[in-house]
């Protein structure tokens, strides 16, 4: 089922399926970065604030606000729904 | 024989090494300036090649992409497509093997040689990857050299490759862009071709990628650019229905599909992750722990720099009393107060005043300044190369993100004063560890609201006078009303004045690296370097300026024959052109309650805010008496004492005056770096504009609405 990074838990791993902001500048900046769709990612942390969070993906640690995650859709992947 | 120069542009990632290599392939040899334009900074240095050649290198700004999205990226592209280096050399991060080598691709689609420096091969041997870089250099068709830049390694072999491959362009044209997009590039390479472009493969693909402003750029030369232009939105119309996404997304799909296909093939995967990176973030990037372990270090790199600068006495000195320790800065102060004036010509002449008070003392009040900026660098150059200063942006993020600024802000604006006692020279310096060019402009303009040290003695000075049983207080407050002007300046000029929406963060959080010293050192240096040369002109200018509107004209000393040394002092300012206009402004300065001589010290202010407190207590030394008939104790009280007896003076008044303080315009040495930092005039002026009026109302509003509460009494 596809959902947003942002309502992904802390040590989730999921796949990417798309991204709706791929247009804009922003969304250009995310594909440089590897937010290109079938990349596995994982999330490893929420700053101590509450945002932004920080995903490991394409072997490199990303942080991002949750304004920009949010437009990126992922589907979880099955191993995790285990461990949650 | 004459040498043969190769040219040279070293491009790669932020953190991918590229300073590092570039370093240890120049020594010393190196030219630190500006692109023209914009203040990316550019180095250049040179290395000398095996037969004879010389080898040129530029370092271009570290990029993931060529896509144009920041400043950095235009640059890089605009370099290697107007320039034509010789050769690219790409510096790889052999540990993030993947995402490095989305920018490889695109410099090899450039159709320049392209020579691939596989850095940090160390680290990934010791990770268990094992990377071939035969392979990996047969499918990208360019040499593929691994290399340590930190222990020197494989620079020889660099160095033979960038020689021998300087003619040799790769072949790369086997990126498969799909069913979707490759007919639409096809067609376009053909009629770039035929036009005379010599990258037109390049040109096609970048065309589909690029909005319409870019398409203009990249088309410039062209002369059938509106057909082009035509035909790219056409076709990504069409692509866009066939494949249910947009080019860009396709293009971008495209380049990570082949270099995963490369990885597959090159690459033997060890566990990839970095342990003690994991480690540590668990600890310093905690919910709870994370903000903590923020403050400590940014309070560490604030106390540390004002301490190494001038507090701690460490350099062995010769004082009065034989064998002494000073300060980096009292060694500074010695030079600009006892050296250089012992061979300045002595006496009362206007051309010693000149060299005395108008040259010297002006240089030397801008050299005091380059200890602090050289430690400043020392520390931030720490916390920047070792990765931290990335995590310290991931956690106040959230914070500064209300006020339209992002994480990284927070470093300038503690430097120029957060913590009461900084400095904002460093401050709007440090904007550029700052990428987007909207964060650095609102944050350099709201840096100087911050308590720089040079403001704390006129603080101290009003509050000792009137505000004597709550002065830690006072303080307290003083910086908690600076840090709202900041905040809430921020975020009316990102509405108002540098507009747009608000930048994205996305940011890498690079692995942790035990820092070199040699190179932090050289970063330092640089930086200071950088400052004083700046900085140096146009700060003499303007003391030089002011030096003469308080000079002149002359004061008629035999009118005034009882007067003693120091209130002929005074006199003399308050006939100058500088206490003439002192004098003219009153009928305005009044409103926040402040009389001519308040103003000329505000004046002298603009010049360096040291300046406030000397001139004050200049002009206050002839009290309220008239000319030539002063009573001797009037002069011999301190001025905070003077000030607090002074009928016309109340803690209304100092409190209208400690927030004009606070707020007006920065001082010129800040004023000079925010033009250098922000690369035009403008801003630097519409930072004194902008400043001035708001501590204007500022100032008056809280006078007049005191002055109607029966404070002011």
């Amino acid at each position: 089922m596809s959902t947003s990074i942002v309502n992904l838990k802390v040590g989730e791993t999921a796949i990417i399926t798309g991204m709706q902001t791929a247009k804009s500048a922003i969304g250009q900046r995310l594909l440089d970065m590897g937010i290109t769709r079938g990349t596995h990612l994982l999330v490893e942390r929420v700053a101590p604030l509450g945002d932004p969070i920080q995903i490991y993906v394409k072997n490199y640690h990303l942080a991002l606000r949750k304004e920009e995650a949010e437009d990126i859709h992922v589907e979880r992947t099955a191993e995790q729904t285990e461990t949650t | 024989m004459t040498k043969t120069t190769i040219s040279v542009a070293v491009a790669g990632n932020p953190n991918a090494g590229k300073t590092s290599v570039f370093n240890a392939l120049t020594g010393m040899k190196q030219n630190v300036g500006n692109y023209p334009g914009v203040t990316v900074e550019k180095k250049t240095g040179t290395a000398e090649g095996s037969n004879g050649t010389q080898l040129h290198f530029i370092d271009l700004p570290g990029t993931y992409s060529l896509t144009a999205y920041s400043q950095e990226e235009v640059v890089a592209r605009n370099f290697i497509l107007q320039d034509k280096p010789d050769v690219l050399l790409n510096i790889v991060d052999a540990t993030n093997l993947e995402r490095n080598l989305y920018l490889t691709v695109q410099l090899i689609e450039m159709q320049i040689p392209v020579v691939v420096a596989l850095n940090m091969h160390d680290i990934a041997v010791q990770r268990g990857l094992h990377i071939d870089c035969d392979i990996l250099g047969r499918f990208l068709g360019v040499p593929v050299i691994p290399t340590v830049a930190t222990k020197n390694e494989g620079l020889l072999p660099l160095i033979k490759a960038i020689e021998s491959h300087r003619h040799n362009t790769s072949a790369l044209d086997f990126i498969n862009y799909g069913t979707a997009l490759t007919p639409h590039i096809d067609q376009l390479q053909t009629a770039l071709t035929e036009e005379g472009q010599s990258n037109a493969r390049y040109l096609s693909v970048k065309l589909l990628e690029s909005d319409g402003h870019e398409q203009e750029e990249l088309l410039r030369g062209s002369s059938q650019a509106s057909t082009h232009t035509q035909f790219v939105t056409d076709a990504t119309q069409i692509i866009e229905k066939d494949a249910g996404v947009s080019a860009s997304t396709l293009i971008a799909e495209a380049r990570y599909g082949f270099v995963a296909g490369l990885m597959k093939e090159a690459v033997k995967e060890g566990s990839t992750k970095t342990t003690y990176t994991d480690a540590i973030d668990k600890i310093v990037c905690n919910r709870i722990l994370g903000t903590g372990f923020v403050a400590l270090c940014i309070y560490a790199i604030f106390y540390l720099t004002f301490q190494l600068s001038d507090g701690w006495e460490f350099i062995p000195w010769s004082g009065e009393d034989g064998f002494t320790w000073t300060t980096p800065v009292g060694v500074f102060a010695w030079i600009f107060e006892e050296l250089l004036p012992s061979f300045a010509p002595k006496g009362d002449g206007a051309f010693a005043s000149f060299i005395n008070d108008g040259v010297i003392a002006g240089v030397g009040g801008l050299m005091g300044f380059v200890p602090i900026i050289f430690f400043l660098f020392l520390l931030l150059g720490l916390i920047e190369s070792s990765g931290y200063i990335a995590r310290i942006a991931f956690v106040l993020d959230r914070i500064l993100k209300t006020f339209g600024l992002q994480g990284k802000s927070i470093m300038p604006l503690i430097i120029s004063g957060g913590i009461a006692g900084g400095c904002a020279v460093p401050g709007v310096m440090a904007t550029r560890t700052l990428r987007e060019e909207k964060d650095r402009i609102t944050t350099m303009l709201v840096a100087p609201f911050m308590n720089c040290g040079a403001k704390i003695p006129v603080f101290i000075l009003l509050i000792a006078a009137f505000f004597p049983q709550d002065q830690t207080l006072m303080m307290g407050i003083v910086t908690i009303i600076s840090w709202s002007f900041a905040m809430l300046a921020a975020l009316v000029l990102r509405k108002c004045v540098v507009k747009g929406e608000q930048t994205p963060f996305v940011m890498e959080l690079p692995p942790y690296h035990v820092p070199r010293i040699t190179s932090i050192f050289r970063y330092a240096f640089q930086k200071s370097g950088s400052y004083m040369k700046k900085a140096f002109g146009l700060v003499l200018v303007v003391n030089i300026v002011l030096w003469a509107l308080m000079y002149f004209p002359r004061l008629d000393t035999d009118a005034y024959p009882d007067a003693s040394e120091e209130e002929l002092a005074g006199l003399q300012i308050q006939e100058s052109i500088a206490g003439n206009i002192g004098s003219s402004l009153e009928p305005v300065s009044q409103l926040a309650g402040f009389d001519w001589r308040d103003n000329i010290a505000l004046l002298g202010g603009f010049a360096a805010k040291e300046v406030i407190v000397s001139a004050m207590s200049t002009a206050y030394s002839m009290g309220e008496a008239d000319p030539g008939d002063i009573e001797e104790q009037t002069t011999k009280q301190p001025l905070s004492q003077k000030l607090a007896n002074d009928p016309n003076w109340n803690p209304l008044r100092a409190f209208a005056m400690i927030l004009f303080v606070m707020l007006y315009a920065p001082c010129f040495v800040t004023i000079a770096v925010i033009k250098k930092e922000s690369g035009s005039w403008g801003w630097a002026g519409f930072s004194i504009a902008y400043t001035t009026t708001l501590a204007s109302i500022v100032s008056v509003l809280v006078y007049q609405i005191g002055l109607a509460f029966g404070l002011g009494l």
